[in-house]
């Protein structure tokens, strides 16, 4: 093998480690150090180690362990010669007593504590604006740079790096703990956490502007971190409900647009290119999902997603099992965004007249008026109902309000067809 | 442990309209919120009216200037405030949460330790 060779290879396996093992590293390193930046700055080291250790000793069998490691002692030597006075915000507080020195030293790799849910559940707090639960999620739990993180949300780099340092001041300062929370807090706390890991997914998953349709970092990042919670929260039927909806989601990732860059509806895609594992998979989640009763948000977005995953073709799609699980999911998390879709599904399932008549329905809700796809379902019932002019005018209303190209040509092309 | 400073905001004309009934419950409140956390409260008060207060702003001579009034006018006023001692933010939510807000709500303010040694 030549040099070369051996140092991608070595590069691959931190690229590989950073990916996944980041947030256990940070989780272990913070109960330490006690200070984000601190625990931060050593597992950055240990990452930049590896890339000279491992070229010379090979890549150890568990990496995480190794990188752990390394980046606790760097922290126990940073402890030890840190004047506490140059500290710029105070320590973390925790419900436990810190490790003695020794004790940390002599820690096998086996036996050092899992802090990840901790730490996502420290970035996730409900006192911190969602904004920053987000950009910290981004930073602290999936190892981003702040230069990634403010590319992913179309802001500024200093905009953002201001945003998290904001962020880190507060739960310092106002001394939001490094904890697991308690067992009566714990639904409400993960709630949080999962709606900012289905925030990223919809925020990679539809692009707000831009050319691109799919921001494919941030679906993978989400995809990620819903294994990671499945990982630690194996018997939540919200964890599993929200991984099955990603996945489901995310299966129809090569279809959605067309060579052309032309946004493709589900009626058009085709289904032999849908990603089958992350359907397999999906389906079996979406089962265990809606065991308990009565059944989550995601569950039933999810067990939505997987009618249309499993069915053959468009016109073989159970609308009525889709309206159903609407009426359900209304009732589980009422939306008027909810209650739009239920009012396309009721299209399908009784026919164009019937899905105007529910989307008119809700021509008085406030949050609608101004969102694209209210418009868009209207017009498209209109066209299916030979209203012609009426759909013309809702097309372009739709066409004012959004800004992605992909969703912008697509309106174009029905509304060019309609002026044939 | 550490100190939250805990602001209570209300709609003054709510808590006016009330009357003495509602009042007396609203005492009858407080005095079991105080009862049931009394180990960890260091201090409180209700405070006037807004009506009755008194602001003092700096010019940019550096003279001063007496008004009439609270320093920001706003629909819910500061009513009140506990001081609590709390181990953290997740505890001081937890007994803020039990303070009786039927006109408002509370803000939880966490004491700046300030340093003197250097």
């Amino acid at each position: 093998m030549t040099t070369t060779q051996a140092s991608a290879e070595v590069a691959a396996a931190v690229a590989e480690a950073h990916r996944r093992e980041w947030a256990f590293v940070l989780a272990a390193t913070v109960r330490l150090t006690r200070d984000l930046d601190l625990a931060e700055e050593c597992a950055q080291d240990a990452f930049a180690q590896a890339l000279t250790s491992w070229a010379a000793d090979g890549v150890p069998v568990r990496p995480g362990g190794w990188l752990t490691t390394v980046a606790r002692r760097r922290a126990l030597d940073a402890l030890r010669h840190e004047s506490v006075a140059r500290r710029a915000l105070p320590l973390l507080v925790g419900d436990d007593v810190e490790p003695a020195v020794d004790e940390v030293l002599g820690q096998h790799e086996d036996e050092i504590p899992d802090d990840r849910l901790r730490l996502v559940c420290t970035c996730c707090h409900p006192a911190l604006a969602r904004e920053a639960q987000v950009a910290l999620t981004l930073r602290l739990i999936c190892g981003l740079t702040t230069a990634e993180v403010a590319r992913a949300f179309l802001v500024s780099e200093p905009t953002m790096a201001a945003r998290i340092t904001r962020a880190k001041k507060k739960i310092a300062s106002a001394r939001i703990p490094y904890r697991v929370p308690s067992a009566a807090e714990l639904p409400s706390r993960v709630g949080a956490v999962l709606d900012v890991v289905h925030l990223l997914f919809t925020t990679g998953h539809t692009a707000p502007a831009g050319t691109d349709l799919v921001r494919r970092d941030l679906v993978e990042r989400s995809i990620d971190l819903a294994r990671m919670l499945r990982g630690l929260l194996p018997d939540d039927a919200d964890v599993a409900g929200l991984l099955a909806l990603v996945l489901l989601t995310d299966s129809r990732r090569a279809t959605r647009v067309g060579s052309d860059g032309r946004l493709l509806l589900l009626e058009e895609q085709d289904r032999r290119q849908w990603d089958s594992a992350e359907i397999a998979e999906g389906v079996v989640l979406v089962g265990e999902a809606l065991r308990r009763r009565p059944p989550g948000r995601f569950a039933l977005q999810a067990a939505i997603a997987a009618v249309h995953a499993q069915s053959p073709t468009w016109a073989d799609t159970d609308w009525r099992r889709i309206v159903t699980l609407y009426d359900a999911l209304l009732e589980a998390w009422p939306s008027p965004v909810v209650a739009l879709n239920r009012a396309v599904a009721v299209g399908f399932a009784d026919g164009a007249a019937a899905g105007l008549a529910a989307v008119e329905a809700l021509a008085d809700e406030p949050q609608l008026a101004g969102y694209a796809y209210a418009a868009a379902a209207r017009a498209d019932f209109l066209r299916r109902l030979g209203r012609l002019d009426d759909a013309r005018l809702s097309y372009e209303e739709a066409l004012l309000l959004t800004e992605n190209a992909a969703e912008r040509e697509l309106l174009q092309r029905r509304l060019a067809e309609l002026r044939r | 442990m550490a100190q939250y400073l805990v602001l209570i905001y209300g709609d003054e004309k709510a808590v006016g309209d009330a009357g003495p009934a509602l009042w007396q419950q609203l005492h009858k409140e407080h005095v079991e919120f105080g009862r049931t956390h009394e180990k960890q409260i260091a201090g409180g008060n209700a405070l006037e009216s807004t009506g009755t207060a008194t602001s003092i702003r700096r010019n940019e001579d550096g003279s001063q200037t007496v008004t009439d009034g609270p320093f920001a006018e706003t629909k819910e006023a500061l009513g009140g405030y506990y001081l609590i001692e709390a181990k953290d933010l997740d505890e001081a939510i937890a007994i803020a949460k039990d303070i009786p807000t039927p006109f408002g709500g509370v803000e939880v303010r966490p004491v700046q330790v300030i340093d003197m040694s250097s």
